[in-house]
C-alpha cells in the first residue's frame, strides 16, 4: 500500500513528466490549444503507456538486455499503431485534428521513459500503477494547459468535445465570455510555452512553500537542546 | 600654479537611470506631437492608457516578487516602454489592445526575466509582436493621415473611437479608414506592399493619394520629427551614434542597391529612411541600453544586422513594416556578438600578436 501511494505522489506531482521530467514536451505544446485536443491525447498517451509499461514487465526477464530498447519500441509503436487505428474508427473527428501527433506518440520520452526506468525492473502490478499515474500526471498536465489556453485564445471550454465524446457532449461546450477577436498567441506554440512556464513556476512556488512550511515544523523540534549553547 | 589633487573615482556617472529614462521620454514629444497633429487625437489616449497600464502592472508584480515598489516606478523605465509602445500602434486600435500590449511588456518581458537590466528583449518590441501575431487585424487599422480622412475626429470623438470603435457621431472605423473618394487607405508600405504584389509597377503605386508628399503622406513629417528628437539624445550624448548609423546606412546601401538592380519593385532608399518606423526604431528603441549591444564594434553589427532584417522583410517578407521583429532577431544575437567583439583589455596584446 505504501509503494502505490509513493508512485501515485511521484507520478502526479514529484516527478510528473509533464512539469518535471519536461518530457513528451512537442505533444504537450503542439496540441493543447482547446481542451478536447488535450483531453484526447492525454488519453491516447495513458493507454499506450499503461500497455507497455504492462507488456514490457511481461518480457523483462525474456529480453536480452542488449537488444532491450529496440523491443521496447516494437512493443509501442504497435501499441500505438493499434490506439490510432482504434481513433480512426470511433473518433474520426479528433483523429483528424490531433493529425500526425498520435503517430507521434511512439517518439514520446515519457513512454520509453518508464518502460526503461520502471518496467523492465519491476513486477506487473507495481508497473502498472506507476503507468497509469504517470500517464494521468501528464494528462492533467495537458488538461490544465489545455483548459487555460482555449480560456485565453477564444473564451470557451470543451469546444469540439463531441469529436471526443459522442453527440450528447455538444451541451459540455461552455461559452465563458463572447469574443470578436481570438487571441490568436494563446493557441499558437509560443503561448504554449508562456503558459508552460508559468505553470511550472507555479509548481516551484507550491513546493517552495511546502518545503519551508516543513522546515519551520523541523526548526522547532531541532531547537529543544539540553547540552550545549545555542550558537 | 597648483596641481589639486582628487582621489578616485574620476570619472563620475553624471546622470541616473531615471534622468535618462525621462530624456528619452521627452525626446519622443516632437514626434508625438507631430503624430497628433496628423494623424489625430487617438495617439494621447493610448499613451494615457499605455502609461497608466504600465505603472499599474509595475507595481503589482514588484508587490509580488516582493521588492519595493516606488523605487522602480521612479526610474521612468516603464514609462519609456509605455511611450515607445502606444506610439508604434495605430491611433485608433481598440483600447484592450494597448493595455495587453503592455501589461505583457511590463510583467512578461520585463519583470519574470529579473527586472530592468536583465530582459534579453526589448519589451515594447516584444509586445508590439505579441499583438501582430495575436490581433493582425486591429493591429494594421492605421488611419491616413487628417488631410485624407474623409471625417474629421474630435478630440472626444477620438476617445469614442478608441473604446468603441465607433466615432461618437457612430461612424465605423472602416468608414473612417476610407479616404474622400470611398477607398480603404493603408500605411503607404502597406499600399506599396500589395500593389507590388498585385503586379503593379512602383511608378504606378505611387500614383496614389496616399503617396502624396514625399515618403507617404504624413510619414516624412513623423519621421523627420523622431530624427530630431534623436539627434537630440546624441547631443545629450544620451545614445551613442553607433547603433543609429548603422541601422540608417545599412538600410540605406541595401535598397540603393536593390533599387538600382530593379528599379520597379523595390522603393528608393530615401523612401525607406522616411517612411514606416525607421528613425523612431533607430534612434529610441534599437538603442535601449539593456537588450542592445554593449560594445562599439557590436553596436555597428547589431545595427547593421537590423538593417539588413528590416530591408529583407519589408521587400520580400510577409509584414509591411519590420522593425519589432528585426530588433527583436537582433536581440537574440546580442550575447554572441558581445562575446565575440569584447574589447582588448588595456596592457593586453591582440589576438593576432599573440600567435
Amino acid at each position: 500500500m505504501n509503494q502505490f501511494k509513493e508512485l501515485t505522489l511521484q507520478g502526479l506531482w514529484q516527478n510528473n513528466p509533464g512539469l518535471v521530467q519536461l518530457l513528451g514536451l512537442c505533444p504537450l505544446l503542439a496540441v493543447t490549444a482547446t481542451i478536447t485536443n488535450a483531453l484526447g491525447l492525454g488519453i491516447a498517451t495513458l493507454v499506450v503507456l499503461l500497455g507497455s509499461n504492462i507488456v514490457v514487465s511481461l518480457v523483462r526477464n525474456h529480453v536480452a538486455s542488449e537488444i532491450r530498447i529496440p523491443v521496447f519500441v516494437l512493443i509501442i509503436a504497435s501499441l500505438v499503431t493499434a490506439v490510432e487505428l482504434l481513433m480512426n474508427a470511433y473518433t474520426f473527428g479528433l483523429y483528424q485534428s490531433l493529425g500526425i501527433f498520435i503517430p507521434l506518440i511512439v517518439t514520446n520520452c515519457a513512454i520509453i521513459g518508464r518502460a526503461e526506468a520502471f518496467a523492465s525492473k519491476n513486477a506487473v502490478l507495481p508497473s502498472a500503477i506507476d503507468a497509469f499515474m504517470m500517464g494521468l500526471g501528464f494528462m492533467l498536465v495537458l488538461l490544465l494547459l489545455g483548459a487555460m489556453r482555449e480560456i485565453l485564445g477564444q473564451g470557451t471550454l470543451f469546444d469540439g468535445a463531441d469529436l471526443l465524446l459522442g453527440d450528447w457532449a455538444k451541451a459540455l461546450r461552455i461559452e465563458l465570455f463572447k469574443v470578436n477577436s481570438h487571441f490568436l498567441l494563446a493557441m499558437l506554440p509560443p503561448g504554449a510555452f508562456f503558459a508552460m512556464g508559468l505553470l511550472i513556476a507555479l509548481k516551484n512556488t507550491i513546493d517552495n512553500k511546502l518545503k519551508q512550511k516543513q522546515a519551520v515544523e523541523k526548526g522547532s523540534i531541532a531547537r529543544a537542546r539540553v547540552t550545549g549553547t545555542a550558537q | 600654479m597648483s596641481f589639486k589633487i582628487a582621489s578616485s573615482p574620476h570619472q563620475r556617472i553624471s546622470r541616473s537611470t531615471a534622468q535618462i529614462m525621462r530624456i528619452v521620454t521627452l525626446a519622443c514629444l516632437p514626434g508625438i506631437a507631430v503624430q497628433a497633429v496628423l494623424f489625430g487625437y487617438g495617439v494621447l489616449i493610448q499613451l494615457l492608457l499605455a502609461i497608466v497600464t504600465a505603472w499599474l502592472s509595475e507595481a503589482a508584480v514588484l508587490k509580488l516578487r516582493g521588492k519595493a515598489v516606488l523605487p522602480s516606478l521612479k526610474d521612468n523605465s516603464a514609462l519609456l516602454t509605455a511611450v515607445l509602445l502606444a506610439i508604434s500602434i495605430p491611433p485608433y486600435a481598440p483600447w484592450w489592445l494597448v493595455v495587453i500590449g503592455t501589461a505583457f511588456a511590463i510583467i512578461i518581458v520585463k519583470q519574470l526575466y529579473g527586472g530592468l537590466g536583465n530582459n534579453l528583449f526589448n519589451p515594447a518590441m516584444a509586445a508590439y509582436v505579441l499583438l501582430l501575431i495575436s490581433f493582425p487585424l486591429q493591429m494594421t487599422q492605421w488611419l491616413p493621415p487628417l488631410s485624407l480622412q474623409s471625417v474629421s475626429l474630435t478630440p472626444l470623438d477620438a476617445l469614442c473611437t478608441v473604446f468603441s470603435q465607433y466615432s461618437c457621431s457612430g461612424f465605423s472605423l472602416s468608414q473612417l479608414q476610407s479616404s474622400i473618394d470611398g477607398i480603404t487607405m493603408a500605411t503607404p508600405l502597406d499600399t506599396l506592399r500589395t500593389d507590388l504584389n498585385r503586379g503593379l509597377t512602383l511608378d504606378e503605386s505611387l500614383q496614389k493619394p496616399v503617396f502624396y508628399g514625399f515618403a507617404g503622406a504624413g510619414w516624412l513629417w513623423v519621421n523627420l520629427a523622431y530624427l530630431a528628437g534623436g539627434l537630440l539624445l546624441l547631443q545629450q550624448k544620451i545614445i551613442s551614434w553607433r547603433i543609429p548609423l548603422a541601422i540608417l546606412s545599412s538600410l540605406f546601401v541595401l535598397s540603393s542597391i536593390a533599387s538600382l538592380a530593379s528599379s520597379d519593385t523595390v522603393a528608393g532608399p530615401l523612401f525607406h529612411l522616411f517612411s514606416g518606423g525607421t528613425m523612431l526604431a533607430a534612434f529610441f528603441i534599437a538603442t535601449d541600453p539593456v537588450s542592445a549591444s554593449t560594445t562599439n564594434k557590436g553596436r555597428l553589427l547589431y545595427g547593421g544586422l537590423i538593417g539588413l532584417l528590416v530591408f529583407l522583410i519589408r521587400n520580400f517578407g510577409g509584414y509591411p513594416d519590420a522593425y519589432a521583429f528585426a530588433v527583436l532577431l537582433a536581440n537574440m544575437v546580442v550575447p554572441l556578438i558581445d562575446y565575440y567583439t569584447r574589447p582588448r583589455t588595456y596592457g593586453h596584446r591582440p589576438r593576432s600578436e599573440l600567435k
